[in-house]
């Protein structure tokens, strides 16, 4: 009987895995890389449905609800000012859910143009190799001597302030970055026959690098992107508290800190409080999220930081 | 060794030049010169002679080839040129402001070190337990945290602190004194930035002592270390530290380079007028002489910082020849 059974069980298909078998088995593997994809869900469902989770315009002046503290109560409405107002008696958890959709407009934005032009130029950095990989490699190296604030605020003053202009400024020291640890991989790459297989079919360099050898690069790639984003954000949050980024009166969380945060420190403290905390959570989501993702993709560069 | 110092040496030059390039490109041949940038506003009324005087000023009527090998030169004799704002002398503006931040940068670098070396190899040492997680947990969320952020908190902090303990709320000092003429005044306003900044910087520090010394305690020696009946403190402290340096070294100095990017936010938190301090407002007031000098002195310590870098490699690993 026994016997008989035997085959029967080779022949049973494989459970399909569904979707909850492969979150479950994320959150037992990658636990912190789980909070952080977690906290990056809450604030892309902020952002998302900011108009119907916002309790308030978040451009809305409430000049006799100035300050308030969080628990006052708006008497038009009955709605409850959970985190207090601002010095325009702007609702605070509103701007902050509006700020998350600014937060990830830039980072998002910012690290994919950042990471993709690098990717491209990285890759045919290795390809070309020669000249132009020394002119491309020099070039990357003027632009890595500049810290990315510095950069970021020299751009800014000259093309102006506001959202694009941020997202331009942040974008451009992102490029040499990703280059330059793309390029690293591709040079590998690039003595593998199949690359030497497509040059002999008579492939153009677009095509050998763009369907090749980009594919093949992605794990790097995504890498650097998942760890441009928290980058991306913070930086945002300091040129718009130096009111060098976002503008007035868009929610933006690094704005929320600018202007007296400081002098209200003391008589108003939720005004500087959250949108700190709403900086360093997202950020952190993003660092957590993106340190599993490395784990993952790429298992050697665990040791590098 | 010399012959490899000398050929680093040479090689700082291009790079150098390279970001005066850039600066160049980004100021003088944007669209629309700077001048008009600057009192043009948009499509209003623009003062012609303003104009001619801030073009003069410039010199953005030489041609372009004069214009760069002036700007050039300009930086090897270190005439600057004069604020657009102010109408001092840039090299001047710098001066007085430069002692404040290198201090709070040295200071910042001190308050990094101390954090990340200890907690390092604590971590290190005791991986996988719970003393390991809480530090990775702390330099995780230090790298997350603003550092103007940290500061306003700090603020708050101390605020609230100096009235609960004393009754009257204290605020650290608002005048900079140097540290040679009242150190307890000095000290007293300038711990608190650096402490904002040097937690922050000290992240990064901690997580590669971290990872040097698991690298390190795998290493043979170590093993025969434990096989000869070393105790650990032992072998940590006197066998291991001293290898797992190394990389911990580059990652200081590369971020002593990059206090300065650090500093512009964290100065104005403090209210205090330092280089950083000095970039946003010359930022905000298009004030481009006094940018692009500001910009070009960040690379200088950035590409010299990692020129020292590099050297001492050498002296702390006696197995690196260059050659």
């Amino acid at each position: 009987m026994a016997t008989s059974e035997l085959p029967n069980e080779e022949f049973v298909l494989p459970k399909q895995k569904t979707i909850w078998d492969t979150i479950l088995r994320m959150l037992r593997r990658q636990p912190l890389g789980s909070a952080g994809a977690l906290v990056i869900l809450i604030m892309g469902f902020a952002g998302l449905f900011a108009e119907q989770i916002a309790p308030f315009d978040p451009e809305m002046e409430n000049f006799e609800y100035m300050l308030s503290p969080p628990g006052t109560v708006h008497e038009e409405t009955g709605k409850v000012f959970y985190f207090g107002t601002d010095s325009f008696g702007r609702d605070q958890l509103s701007r902050m859910i509006y700020g998350a959709r600014t937060a990830l407009l830039v980072g998002f934005t910012a690290s994919f143009f950042g990471a993709f032009l690098g990717l491209v130029l990285g890759v045919a950095s290795a390809y070309f190799g020669g000249t132009v990989d020394l002119v491309l490699q020099r070039v990357c190296d003027v632009f890595m001597a500049f810290p990315l604030i510095i950069m970021a605020l020299a751009i800014v003053s000259i093309f102006g302030t506001g959202v694009e202009m941020v997202i331009i400024a942040i974008t451009i020291p992102f490029i040499p970055n990703c280059a330059r640890v793309v390029r690293s991989s591709a040079l590998a790459l690039k003595e593998l026959p199949y690359i030497d297989a497509a040059r002999s079919v008579g492939y153009s360099h677009v095509r050998i690098i763009m369907r090749h050898m980009v594919p093949n690069v992605m794990a790097p790639f995504l890498i650097m992107l998942t760890a441009f984003v928290g980058q991306a954000i913070l930086t945002e949050a300091s040129l718009s508290y130096l009111g060098m980024g976002v503008q007035e009166p868009t929610a933006a969380w690094g704005l929320m800190l600018q202007g007296g945060a400081e002098e209200y420190a003391e008589s108003a403290p939720w005004v500087p409080i959250w949108p700190g905390v709403a900086i360093t959570l997202a950020v952190f989501g993003f660092n957590l999220f993106g340190d599993a993702v490395r784990d993952v993709l790429d298992p050697k560069l665990r040791s590098q930081v | 060794m010399y012959t490899y110092i000398i050929k680093r040496m040479l090689m700082l030059f291009p790079t150098l030049f390279g970001a005066a390039v850039v600066v160049f490109l980004l100021l003088r041949l944007i669209p629309g010169d700077v001048c008009m940038l600057k009192f043009g506003g948009e499509g209003g009324y623009a003062d012609p002679e303003q104009i001619a005087q801030c073009q003069e000023l410039l010199r953005l009527n030489d041609p372009k080839i004069k214009q760069f090998y002036d700007y050039i030169s300009g930086f090897v004799t270190f005439d600057l040129g004069k604020s657009m704002w102010t109408q001092q002398d840039v090299t001047h503006e710098i001066a007085i402001r430069f002692p404040l931040s290198l201090q709070i940068a040295i200071m910042a670098t001190l308050v990094s070190v101390l954090i990340a070396v200890p907690l390092g190899v604590i971590s290190a040492a005791k991986q996988n337990t719970l003393i390991d997680y809480f530090v990775r947990a702390i330099s995780i969320a230090g790298i997350a945290m603003p550092s103007f952020w940290l500061g306003i908190v700090i603020i708050l902090g101390l605020l609230i602190a100096t009235q609960a303990w004393t009754g009257v709320p204290w605020m650290p000092p608002i005048f900079y004194k140097p540290i040679w003429v009242d150190p307890a005044h000095n000290l007293s306003q300038l711990i608190w930035p650096a402490l904002a900044t040097g937690y922050r910087y000290s992240s990064v520090a901690t997580r590669m002592t971290r990872s040097a010394m698991l690298d390190v305690l795998r290493e043979d020696y170590v093993r025969t270390a434990r096989a000869k009946g070393l105790i650990e403190r032992v072998i940590v402290n006197k066998h291991a530290l001293k290898n797992a340096m190394l990389p911990v070294v580059t990652v200081i100095g590369i971020e002593f380079a990059f206090l300065m990017g650090g500093l512009v936010v964290t100065e104005q938190v403090f209210n205090l007028n330092g280089v950083g301090k000095l970039f946003v407002e010359s930022v905000t007031q298009a004030d481009y002489t006094l940018t692009q000098s500001l910009v070009m002195l960040v690379v200088f310590i950035y590409v010299v910082i990692n020129f020292l870098v590099d050297l001492m490699y050498a002296w702390l690993d006696p197995r690196i020849r260059y050659s």
